[in-house]
């Protein structure tokens, strides 16, 4: 009884999770959703993978990384190898795009999360460009014209991707390991005195969120026919920075809705194209203006059920006083 | 005291920053579970010496050792892990953490299941956050802070801020006992409290404590030996009375007599 009421939730979210997927799956099967919207929906899970992964460094763990298109560019160029030039199934393409991006997060973050703030945002900012000019000019993959790439990325994929990331990120994250980072966020110096392995957890973070980058890489790569080094720009890296502040810091859900949202939002001004940075902006503008802290805070989406459930007289903290 | 080796040894340790020596020589012995207080005037290097002793700063001088172990150059997590925990001046808790899990966060390098085990759910992540979970609810009830445990940290009142970080040190499960003014800006009547929690504490976990304090009435008072700094060196040693009367210490505090 008691594993259940821990796990409720958990259970709750699955099935809702599935009953979405198979609807999608048979509005797509049915010819329902053009392919406007199957690419709109894409797009949006792919943004929603990166937006959360990079959610796991800078929201909870507190490193403030501005590369991050950098690991999504690695795993999109790993997975089209994979599958254009050594002719392998989607799924190696998959799983090598996220164990490349790994690598590189591992390689990247061990020396430069020795640094704080803005030096490793510099840092971070820079393996981003440096990713996109070494690609600019491996022949190897096309160089500036890039590489073409075979439609590979269907609904199942993407939503077992998205899934996955959101799973095993907040998994991670309400777990004593989750903790561990968010004490890092929190003071740095406590938790390195109160025996927390500092670099161990920001390194494992940075590997974690750069692996599901790899993943989102994969899937953009066998969605739009061609990738180009271009696609991978500094500029994609402040588009995932904007799902994650304008989401909350701290908050997975935060970071989901963002990403959403803003997909939503960009896609309706391609209608626009005149006007339409100057209303994103206003967009990012006017919710920074009236939510300073984001659209959730720090706040999660399950808390709002919680809430109701105190004010309807039920128990304060879901039961969980009576554990003591 | 009957143990004759010392648990905690500071050997002559010394640090530089640039050209500024901030300590120096100074030589310390903590036996199994004495308090030992430790005062200063304002920069004297008392906290220094505290970072020294956690790994905070590598002593350019000297050796630290815990139960003959040379701690030298360890990060400051593995000093923890050896036994030595802290708390500070400025309070360093985790705000917005609620007050259960800044203590569960201390208990974390006891935690036993993996990040593969919690990130599966494996029924060794339920086992481990559970046990965890009872610890720290079991520490909360001895600073009587159960009742507070699903607030954030940042938003108790000062002293309950102050319990906690202890509650949080004692969580990392130490041998010695590192406290970092725990009575500054409480009241005589808080203050008298706290003195009577670490005296608890102290017998109920078989702890060595060493305090650092400026209110010497409260030091004199608890304290079974007493180490006295100015200007990064020892200048006295010894019980409350014989601090008290040591002439060096008159002068650090009250300055040197018109002559």
């Amino acid at each position: 009884m008691a594993t259940w009421k821990r796990t409720r939730g958990f259970w709750v979210s699955v099935i809702l999770a599935f009953s979405f997927f198979v609807v999608v799956e048979w509005l797509i099967a049915s010819g329902t959703l053009n392919i406007f919207y199957v690419n709109t929906l894409f797009f949006m899970a792919i943004n929603v993978i990166l937006a959360v992964s990079l959610h796991l460094i800078i929201g909870i763990t507190g490193q403030f990384s501005i590369g991050h298109a950098g690991f999504f560019a690695v795993g999109a160029y790993a997975s089209a190898i994979m599958t254009m030039k050594l002719q392998l199934p989607f799924a190696a393409g998959v799983l090598a795009a996220g164990v490349a991006a790994a690598l590189a997060g591992l390689i990247i973050g061990v020396p430069s999360l020795r640094l704080k703030g803005d030096y490793l945002a510099i840092a971070t900012l820079g393996f981003g460009e440096i990713v996109r000019i070494a690609l600019l000019n491996i022949d190897y993959v096309g160089g500036a014209s890039g590489m073409t790439v075979t439609h590979m990325t269907t609904w199942p994929w993407v939503f077992a991707c998205l899934f996955a990331t959101i799973l095993v990120i907040a998994n991670f994250t309400n777990s004593t390991h989750g903790r561990a980072c968010i004490s890092i966020r929190e003071d740095e110096i406590a938790a390195d005195a109160m025996g927390i392995n500092t670099t161990y957890y920001k390194v494992a973070a940075f590997v974690i969120g750069s692996f599901f980058a790899g993943i989102a890489g994969a899937l953009y790569a066998h969605h739009f026919y061609i990738i180009q080094p271009s696609n991978f720009g500094f500029l994609k890296s402040f588009d995932i920075l904007i799902f994650v502040v304008l989401g909350g810091l701290g908050s997975l859900s935060g970071a989901v809705v963002a990403a959403v949202l803003l997909t939503i939002v960009s896609t309706f001004l391609q209608n626009y194209p005149e006007t339409r940075m100057i209303i994103y902006s206003i967009v990012l503008i006017l919710v920074m203006l009236y939510r300073p802290t984001g659209l959730m805070g720090t706040k999660e989406l399950s808390s709002l059920f919680k809430w109701r459930k105190a004010a309807q007289g039920g128990m304060n903290h879901g039961g969980k006083n009576t554990v003591a | 005291m009957a143990a004759k080796t010392p648990l905690l040894k500071a050997e002559n340790v010394g640090i530089q920053f640039g050209g500024l020596k901030a300590l120096s020589g100074v030589t310390m012995e903590l036996y199994q579970g004495e308090l030992v207080g430790l005062i200063g005037p304002n920069g004297a290097g008392k906290t220094t010496l505290f970072n020294l002793l956690t790994g905070v700063y590598v002593p350019t001088d000297g050796r630290i050792m815990l139960d003959g172990e040379t701690l030298n150059g360890l990060p400051p997590y593995k000093i923890t892990r050896k036994g030595i925990s802290r708390t500070f001046q400025n309070i360093r808790l985790f705000g917005e953490l609620s007050v259960l899990d800044n203590v569960k966060v201390a208990y974390h390098a006891h935690a036993r299941h993996s990040i593969a085990s919690s990130i599966l759910r494996l029924p060794s992540h339920f086992r481990g956050e559970k046990e965890m979970e009872e610890k720290a609810i079991e520490f909360l009830n001895i600073f009587q802070l159960d009742g507070v445990m699903h607030e954030k940290a940042k938003n108790l009142p000062y002293g309950q801020q102050r319990r906690l970080e202890i509650a949080r040190a004692l969580a990392a499960q130490p041998k010695v006992l590192l406290l970092d003014e725990p009575a500054a800006g409480m009241n005589p009547q808080e203050t008298k409290e706290l003195m009577k929690l670490i005296a608890f504490i102290r017998e109920r976990f078989a702890l060595t404590i060493l305090l650092i304090e400026h209110d010497m009435s409260l030091v004199m008072g608890i304290c079974e030996r007493i180490y006295v700094l100015d200007h990064g060196q020892l200048i006295a040693e010894g019980t409350p009375e014989q601090v008290r009367s040591n002439p060096k210490v008159i002068e650090a505090y009250l300055g040197e007599e018109v002559s």
